[in-house]
């Protein structure tokens, strides 16, 4: 059974749809991007999956062993993060929240998972080290270890390159595609086309054009559309 | 120096002189450990906008002429924050224009209520002491500080219990709920305690002032350290050891308790952002 399964999904904000009638699977393993233009309902829909909005029709089935609560999420950084005074070492253990259940404090299997994933983004030493400090790629890299704390089944990110300088998003896709061959399904938000069809299994694109299934059907739609008489130019 | 040091020590053999300082140390350590939440969530105006409630709520309580005005202030600030924080989500008036609405509404009422209806003889100090803090402090009862050391283990226990909780949805809100945190439980948790705070601070320093015991110590502690537990240690020793010498200083030279404390404050405030500016030019 497929981890998450979408079927007729509409969502959006106060019973106004953004997505309509959307339909797609993931497996696990997966490495699922997403696109769409500005406003396309790209952040509504990753709001629905991970449960903060509730769907206006149709639903989201969570299958595969797969819970709710097991969604790793990395979303865009906001103004309060950027400059929040906390060392990498809290900031990653708060991911493992889920796993405290009724305890109140983090143990040692907590911070021992704390490290590994540190170690697993290559920033190894750094837990004592200021959030605040680090540069834009750095900080991406310790939201992606607290968001592996929570889960190593399956992570949503949300345009995970961002605002990051050319060598930074190298490393952040290098970094994403060896979770990813690890087992662990991708679930990306893009705006980069042409990087993102590098590593995607899937695509689905929402918005004006609909779009849902491998990268090779989506390449070779791609190409038939760019060959038949005006679709190209206007739907290139 | 003798002479000082007499009076000293005849000041602080008085019941009244320890209470105060008990109940202020207490406030203080409370208001400070949240203060932190508040501010790093941009949530500071909402400390300023209940105080107000509670004014308006303790001068119809007043009015009305209850003995405790705690029994009335106390519901309706609860109320308010909770309402504050729910509708800082999704509200057709956004988050700071319904906080500014309704601080200035309450206080608009309470001195309407207060002026039309004047319950002691006495009116403009009435409004001065509610406002700027009381001398009250000094007239505080045994049950005054038994009701406040009970409400401060609380919102201290529960500061520490749920501290990971706290960090987490304070850090980033979307990724505690989508992991499976109940945030919501929590942002009511918080705001209940900020109102009692509040209600509780109201003697101590006054409604106008009690924002400052809530916002000066996070944001003298965020100047110097780096990390959210040392932010949150350092704050709550800022803002105890302010209140102790603010209140020790304003009998000692008999000026009101509350702007004394905040102007304490205001000093280690600015201690720290030079020291910070210091620090960060040393920084790599």
């Amino acid at each position: 059974m497929a981890q998450i399964s979408c079927r007729n999904l509409s969502c959006g904000y106060d019973n106004r749809a953004v997505i309509k009638d959307l339909s797609f699977t993931v497996n696990g393993g997966d490495y699922l991007v997403i696109m769409g233009e500005n406003g396309a309902g790209k952040s509504t829909l990753v709001k629905t999956l991970l449960g903060l909005l509730k769907p206006i029709e149709g639903e989201a089935v969570f299958g595969d062993g797969l819970k709710k609560s097991e969604i790793g999420y990395l979303s865009q950084q906001t103004a309060v993060q950027r400059d929040f005074p906390a060392s990498v070492g809290e900031v990653v253990l708060s991911g493992c929240l889920p796993r405290l259940g009724r305890r109140p404090f983090f143990g040692k299997a907590e911070k021992a998972l704390m490290k590994k994933n540190l170690e697993t983004m290559g920033l190894s030493g750094f837990e004592k080290r200021s959030y605040r400090f680090l540069s834009g790629g750095q900080q991406q890299r310790v939201l992606l270890a607290r968001a592996l704390c929570a889960t190593d089944k399956i992570l949503l990110l949300d345009e995970p390159v961002s605002g990051l300088d050319p060598n930074a998003t190298e490393e952040m896709y290098a970094l994403i595609e060896r979770l990813n061959q690890n087992g662990t399904t991708i679930i990306m938000i893009s705006h980069d086309i042409t990087e993102s069809l590098k590593y995607a299994t899937h695509i689905l694109r929402i918005g004006k054009e609909y779009f849902f299934g491998t990268k090779a059907e989506y390449l070779s739609a791609a190409h038939k559309a760019a060959y038949s008489n005006d679709g190209g130019k206007t739907n290139g | 120096m003798a002479e000082f040091f007499q009076k000293f020590a005849e000041y602080f053999s008085l019941p009244m002189t320890y209470r105060a300082l008990i109940v202020g140390v207490l406030i203080a350590l409370c208001s400070s450990l949240f203060g932190v939440t508040l501010v790093l969530k941009r949530f500071s105006f909402i400390g300023d906008g209940l105080s107000h409630v509670a004014f308006g709520s303790m001068t119809v309580a007043a009015v009305v002429g209850l003995t405790d005005q705690m029994l009335l202030a106390l519901p309706i600030t609860v109320l308010c924050a909770v309402l504050l924080l729910k509708s800082g989500a999704k509200a057709k008036i956004k988050g700071d224009a319904a906080v500014a609405m309704l601080s200035v509404g309450a206080l608009a009422i309470g001195y309407m209520l207060i002026f039309l209806f004047p319950p002691s003889s006495n009116f403009s100090a009435d409004v001065c002491s509610t406002l700027f803090g009381s001398f009250s402090i000094l007239t505080l009862t045994g049950t005054d500080v038994f009701l406040c050391v009970a409400l401060s283990v609380i919102c201290v226990l529960t500061f520490i219990i749920f501290y990971n909780r706290i960090f987490a949805i304070t850090f980033d809100e979307n990724f505690a709920r989508a992991t499976g945190t109940k945030a919501d439980a929590y942002n009511l948790i918080t705001a209940v305690i900020i109102a009692v705070v509040i209600v509780l601070a109201m003697k101590l320093v006054g409604s106008l002032l009690i924002s400052a015991l809530i916002v000066f110590p996070a944001l003298s502690a965020m100047r110097v350290c780096k990390t959210f537990k040392s932010v949150t240690i350092l704050a709550t020793v800022i803002s105890v050891s302010c209140a102790m010498l603010g209140i020790i200083v304003a009998i000692m030279a008999g000026t009101p308790v509350g702007p004394t404390i905040v102007v304490a404050d205001l000093i280690v405030f600015s201690a720290c952002v030079i020291i910070g500016a210091a620090s960060g030019r040393k920084r790599v």
